[in-house]
């Protein structure tokens, strides 16, 4: 068992306000991601959960057993720090049989945990080095060891890859989900990187100053994000959002465009809304019904595809094109839009419009 | 004079808190500059050492020879004979003094220690109410010279009965060195990543357990060099001394060392002597520190 249920978490360092009622449900055997720009509370969220900072309001259940005020210890956790947080007089090794050690384990007991976790790690070479004597993915192996050596509750990761070059980082991904599922044990990972929210959970939280604002599978975020926040921070390139209003049968942008009103929107007449397109919706190869005249801004070849900058009016649209498309700025083009992907947004309050009827 | 010579030695445990400059590639004229400038300070500062060192080991005609001798005299111990053994046999009043000044320097320094570390590291891991408020009040109390606050504590202590007493000086000086303590060993907690208590707590520890398995052993360089400061300040201090002790049975030895001058006539053999042997421990205890002293904490496992 290993579920985490957060329950209206406040917490404020003096005036500001960290968490502002946090609500999670962690299920049992999850790999969760809370997702979130710096300064979200994703990790005192996380630390909360470990004890390691105390709420001002709400609470924290472990395998629905109310666990608010128990010590860290108590919760039988393990936790990996964004700055690994490794013992700096310990080797690898007794780093990472001290959790065990605490626990009062066998010495036999613990060199074969040991050995299992660091070969599962392939981490053997490095039982006898000190952390001073390891490369950042190095330390950061035996921290995930040190973490992983235990079967405990729920695992804690604190943006684990950040500090990692980008191809560690990716091969890491990998790695972390084949453990994940070779585990089968409940992960809490922060993060505030979209691609590893998107490419691991199974389950993710989109925190916002302290709130939830979404909270789902990965492509439920993705394909219904709850509000214009989270379409902007998850996605990328990100979604291009464009001022307009219904009016009748027809969505006329602020910039004097007219597209065919989406059968599926409610939204009344003369509402102020923002429509939300993402780059693989738009195009300006094919031809379709529904189209934006602009003009070309400006290219982005990024190898297996060109993201082509599109001005219409005063926004920019990002659209996802072929690699070898080429132009010139200044050029006259047709954008054509996947009505039925797309995103429409009360241009007030941000909510989403479109999410509850698909 | 016996005290202002001891109070110049420590000054070299404290240049040496500095990391060596790297040296750059310069011009040939600005290390030969670099040399003359560090010999002329050299000569300053240890002048008067040397000239005590002298002064202790010469005959009393040569110490008063005028002109003044500085190579050739005649080399005797009598001096240091003096400073430990009496006149008339036994043990001198200037070797309880010494051995007075080695308890009380080092009760307290012990007493600062206990007291400041633990205080330190929980003014550096936890939320306080009125924390900076707190801290500024601790350094207050080095705001005023001891000499201000002399009569007062000369007040209490008569009251309390602890004028002339060892324990009396081993309170002071331990609440003259406790603010600094926690000055400088929150300096060094602060250095010391609480991720790592934090880990420990994930492991199974308790908070203490944490504190004590995995932050302290970080922290015994920045203790030596805390203590070695405080044991300073207490082996050096004069004022309180002077004012707190009147028997020779209890007198630290700066007093006693400074009471050697006056009246008609001036042993400055002895008072050189004194002075030497005061001075060593000090130099020893500094010496023997000293690659804490320069190395400030260590810091391992955490990226930055």
């Amino acid at each position: 068992m290993g579920t985490v249920t957060l329950q209206g978490l406040r917490k404020s360092f003096g005036r500001v306000q960290a968490l502002d009622g946090v609500t999670l449900d962690v299920p049992d055997g999850s790999f969760f991601v809370v997702l979130g720009p710096s300064g979200a509370g994703k990790t005192t969220t996380l630390r909360t959960i470990a004890g390691l900072e105390k709420p001002d309001a709400g609470s924290v259940h472990l395998d629905g057993r109310d666990a608010t005020g128990d010590a860290p210890a108590d919760r039988d956790l393990a936790m990996v720090f964004q700055n690994y947080a490794l013992y700096p007089r310990h080797t690898a090794y007794e780093n990472i049989a001290s959790p065990l050690r605490a626990r009062g384990r066998s010495p036999g007991e613990i060199a074969e945990a040991v050995d299992r976790i660091s070969g599962l790690l392939h981490i053997e070479r490095l039982l006898r080095r000190r952390p001073a004597q390891m490369s950042g993915g190095e330390m950061q192996r035996v921290a995930l060891a040190r973490a992983l050596v235990r079967s405990p509750r729920a695992f804690l990761m604190d943006e684990p890859l950040t500090n990692l070059d980008l191809k560690l980082r990716v091969e890491m991904r990998t790695e972390l989900s084949r453990i994940h599922r070779s585990l089968g044990a409940t992960f809490v990972y922060v993060t505030n990187d979209q691609v590893e929210a998107l490419s691991m959970a199974d389950r993710v939280a989109v925190l916002k100053e302290g709130r939830v604002q979404q909270a789902g599978t990965p492509a439920e975020v993705y394909e219904r994000p709850a509000n214009r926040w989270v379409a902007g921070f998850v996605g990328s390139p990100p979604i291009s959002l464009l001022a307009c209003r219904a009016e009748g049968d027809r969505l006329i942008g602020t910039d004097g465009w007219s597209l065919p009103r989406p059968g599926w929107t409610t939204a009344e007449d003369d509402r102020p809304l923002l429509l939300g397109l993402r780059s693989e919706d738009l195009s300006v190869e094919q031809r379709g019904d529904a189209s934006l005249p602009g003009e070309l801004y400006g290219l982005e070849p990024l190898g297996d595809r060109t993201v082509v900058d599109v001005r219409v009016g005063t926004a920019i649209l990002k659209v996802k094109a072929r690699p070898t498309i080429s132009g010139s700025p200044g050029e006259r083009l047709l954008v054509t839009v996947d009505l039925d992907r797309a995103h429409l947004f009360d241009a007030s309050t941000g909510q989403s419009l479109s999410a509850a009827t698909r | 004079m016996a005290v202002s010579v001891n109070e110049a030695v420590p000054a070299g445990p404290v240049r040496d808190r500095t990391p060596p400059a790297r040296r750059v590639a310069g011009g040939r004229g600005r290390s030969v500059l670099e040399v003359v400038l560090l010999a002329v300070l050299a000569v300053v500062m240890l002048f008067p050492v040397l000239w005590m060192i002298e002064t202790s080991i010469k005959e009393n005609r040569d110490v008063y020879a005028v002109p003044a001798k500085f190579i050739d005299f005649q080399v005797t111990l009598a001096h240091y004979r003096d400073v430990f053994v009496a006149p008339g046999g036994g043990r001198s009043a200037l070797s309880v003094a010494f051995l007075n000044s080695v308890l009380v320097a080092g009760v307290s320094t012990v007493l600062a220690t206990l007291l400041g570390v633990p205080a330190a590291w929980a003014y550096s891991r936890f939320t306080l109410k009125a924390k900076k408020d707190q801290l500024f009040f601790i350094l207050s109390t080095r705001f005023m010279p001891p000499v201000v606050v002399v009569i007062p504590i000369f007040l209490m202590y008569r009251t309390a009965g602890l004028i002339d007493t060892p324990l009396g000086l081993i309170l002071i000086y331990t609440a003259f060195n406790l603010p600094f303590t926690i000055w400088m060993m929150k300096g060094f907690v602060d250095e010391v990543p609480p991720e790592y208590e934090e880990a420990a707590m994930l492991d199974g520890h308790t908070r203490l357990q944490a504190f004590r398995k995995y932050t302290l052993p970080l922290l015994v360089p920045g203790i030596a060099a805390t203590a070695v400061f405080a044991l300073i300040f207490s082996w050096n201090e004069f004022v309180f001394a002077v004012f707190l002790t009147s028997s020779d049975s209890v007198r630290t030895a700066p007093p006693a060392i400074a009471g050697l001058i006056g009246g008609t006539t001036v042993d400055w053999g002895l008072v050189a002597a004194s002075s030497v042997v005061f001075a060593l421990p000090v130099l020893l205890f500094a010496y023997l520190v000293r690659k804490h002293l320069v190395a400030g904490v260590t810091l391992g496992a955490v990226r930055r």
